[in-house]
């Protein structure tokens, strides 16, 4: 599901100061990364991990399907245009701020070649005792600290919630198959209906918890597309920001947070994803409902 | 960014479309100046960066020269939506059969751009039901071809003459959507004249703040710079709080929104400042600040911010809640914040309600906290607790 034990990982951008970090922390996990690329520093090697001049040549002596990339905003599009073109199959980007031009043209690209793209804005995806991609959990004795293998799914608009949220849930007991901080953009590759499909199909997932904000459709769209298709899933929705229906045109937090012309205010969308059958939480510490084993 | 309706039809004109020229003028003998210059009735419109004036009586028509003093008067003196009119242009009055609505936005569901159009244009489009416009996705590296634009003008009823234009005006404005990073761009109404000709009376732009790095140069606008985001003009804290963030590129601890209340909040990351803002005010707290840290801030930024916070007056608190960090790292937090309460000349053992920062550097924290006499608090503190801690508390001193 999404990311295999046995998946060999490239991380794009290798040699950036936070991507390096990164590096060294999922290495640390247990992520098989076995390349990394940089344009004009290929050669080099951080962390034991060798870095090549262009993704061709990285999966040409390392087969890879998973990226990372870890580039600035201006070069994300094409980053991951060559990652595609190399016949990566899950592509995960970090970078923040990426024009949503460039976002969806590599989405057009990436749907024709059957690539997997997670974010942009992310800070990627765990599944506990597997592997992780990105800096989801930070520093290995954070992350065994947050995260525990166990039969519930994470989908978050916020990293660092991803990381609380799991953390809340490892202190009552109740494991986690999955967690992916699902980018905080308006436009993401791989969105809560996205990814709600893969769970739906996956024997090793009983439940999901959303983390949902203001502005966007994200939220609406699960709605509707479980009133039309059903699940077999538990779903609790937890959704942060309410004080921002009061406030529109304001941005708060992630670049998507923002209500206007009454559109993506919170309260749509818990009614929304109530009468969808969706169980909302009202306060943080009531996303455990239903859930404990 | 959102531009300006006269900023749109410069741009727009560059690129081939048909805009109904007009003049920009500040006062009133400059307005008067521009509707003799025309030599026929004219149209003055207050210039501000939203829709909807033509109701709040930011258009005026005038049949002459004389006319035009009062009405530019009368605009100039407006204030739309808090916004100072300072500007309005003088254009042509046209004489129009028809008025179409032609535009291109993004569908966040399909995650693609999309193309809109409606032979019910005008004020009203945004009232009408969503079946009388017409949409079609479109390729994100190409827009619309003709014969696809054709297509759509005629699903919204289009036919003849007029359906061939609007079909080509389709093709071109979706190509400029797409090379201008817009994120709506709209021609509303695109009149069509007694003898068939379209022209664009009015239209819409807003163009995509993280775009702006490759746009600055080809737009070339004068006077235009990225939106702030607050809706209104930001306060002195605010603006000091940009500042603080702005001084070191490494990790957000500055985005502040000044509120009236007693408490404030050193809150992060982006998520984790909206579950504990909402979760504060259920409690029965009175916040000072929105803020939001994350991205691993420096010291001195988070010292900075939090000496800011407690400048403000009647602020008798502080709380510091994150969600367990990943990146972020809580010693650097700790003693940023505890050198802000130095500068600021408080007592740490007294203004700060609670520090709830685990994870990374989560035990190097509460050493250094607990030589200032601050307790930490850990993850078994949810969010939403400590939130309720952080109302409820004396001054939290172990």
């Amino acid at each position: 599901m999404l990311l295999d034990r046995d998946a060999n990982i490239l991380v794009q951008g290798i040699t950036g100061r936070e991507a390096s970090a990164m590096v060294s922390d999922m290495i640390d996990y247990g992520s098989r990364i076995v390349a990394g690329v940089t344009p004009g520093k290929g050669g080099q090697e951080i962390h034991g991990v060798p870095v090549f001049d262009t993704v061709r040549d990285a999966v040409a002596q390392h087969p890879s399907t998973v990226s990372v990339v870890s580039v600035p905003a201006p070069a994300v599009l094409d980053a991951t245009l060559e990652a595609i073109a190399g016949g990566i199959k899950l592509c995960l980007i970090m970078t923040e701020r990426v024009p949503r031009l460039d976002t969806c043209k590599i989405l057009h690209l990436a749907r024709q070649a059957g690539c997997t793209v997670i974010g942009p804005n992310t800070l990627g995806l765990i599944r506990p005792g597997i592997a992780k991609l990105g800096t989801i959990g930070g520093r290995l004795d954070n992350v065994k600290r947050s995260f525990v293998p166990g039969r519930v799914a994470i989908l978050s608009r916020s990293g660092g919630m991803t990381t609380e949220i799991a953390s809340f849930l490892t202190s009552h007991g109740i494991g986690q198959c999955l967690a992916v901080g699902v980018g905080g953009d308006p436009m993401v590759g791989s969105n809560f209906t996205d990814l709600i499909r893969l769970l739906e199909d996956d024997p090793t997932t009983d439940a999901v918890v959303i983390y949902g904000e203001p502005g966007g459709t994200a939220e609406e769209q699960l709605a509707q597309y479980l009133q039309e298709h059903g699940t077999r899933l538990r779903i609790n929705a937890f959704l942060a920001g309410q004080f921002v229906d009061d406030m529109e045109g304001v941005r708060f937090g992630h670049a998507a947070v923002m209500v206007e012309g009454g559109h993506g205010s919170i309260s749509g969308k818990k009614t929304a994803l109530r009468k969808a059958g969706v169980f909302v939480a009202e306060t943080f510490d009531d996303i455990l409902t239903g859930l404990a084993s | 960014m959102k531009l300006l309706e006269h900023q749109c039809k410069q741009l727009l004109t560059r690129f081939g479309l048909p805009l109904n020229q007009q003049v920009i003028v500040d006062t009133p003998d400059a307005a008067v100046q521009a509707v003799r210059n025309l030599g026929q009735s004219a149209v003055l419109k207050a210039q501000v960066p939203f829709g909807g004036r033509g109701k709040a009586g930011g258009v005026k028509f005038v049949e002459s020269p004389d006319e035009t003093r009062d009405a530019a008067k009368t605009l100039l003196d407006l204030t739309l939506q808090s916004v100072p009119v300072r500007q309005i242009s003088v254009e042509p009055k046209l004489s129009l059969k028809r008025e179409i609505y032609v535009g291109a936005t993004w569908d966040t569901s399909a995650k693609l751009p999309v193309a809109l159009v409606s032979q019910a244009g005008g004020i009203e489009v945004e009232d009408a039901d969503g079946g009388q416009i017409q949409r079609c996705l479109f390729d994100p590296f190409r827009g619309l071809s003709d014969y696809q634009g054709r297509e759509l003008a005629c699903s919204a009823g289009l036919s003849g003459k007029t359906m061939i234009g609007v079909g080509q005006i389709l093709a071109k404005l979706t190509a400029v959507f797409l090379t201008i990073d817009a994120i709506t761009l709209e021609i509303n109404p695109l009149g069509e004249t007694e003898d068939f000709h379209l022209i664009g009376v009015d239209a819409h732009i807003e163009i995509e703040d993280d775009a702006w790095y490759r746009q600055l140069d080809r737009l070339k606008i004068p006077g235009s710079q990225p939106s702030s985001g607050t809706g209104r003009p930001a306060t002195e804290l605010e603006l000091a709080a940009q500042r603080i963030d702005s001084m070191d590129h490494r990790g957000v601890a500055g985005r502040v929104v000044e509120f009236d209340g007693d408490l404030a909040l050193l809150i992060g990351g982006g998520g984790a400042s909206l579950t504990v803002f909402d979760a504060i005010r259920r409690h029965g707290g009175r916040p000072a600040n929105y803020c939001e840290v994350g991205g691993n801030p420096t010291q001195e930024k988070v010292a900075a911010l939090t000496a800011l916070l407690l400048s403000k007056p009647g602020v008798r608190q502080l709380a510091v809640i994150m969600n367990v960090v990943n990146n972020t790292r809580a010693d650097v937090m700790a003693a940023g914040v505890l050198e802000g309460i130095q500068r600021a000349g408080l007592d740490p053992t007294k203004v700060v309600s609670v520090f709830r920062i685990p994870g990374s550097w989560e035990q190097e924290a509460r050493e250094i906290l607990a030589r200032a006499g601050v307790e930490a608090l850990g993850r078994e503190i949810s969010l939403d607790r400590a939130s309720q801690l952080a109302v409820l508390h004396e001054p939290c001193n172990g």
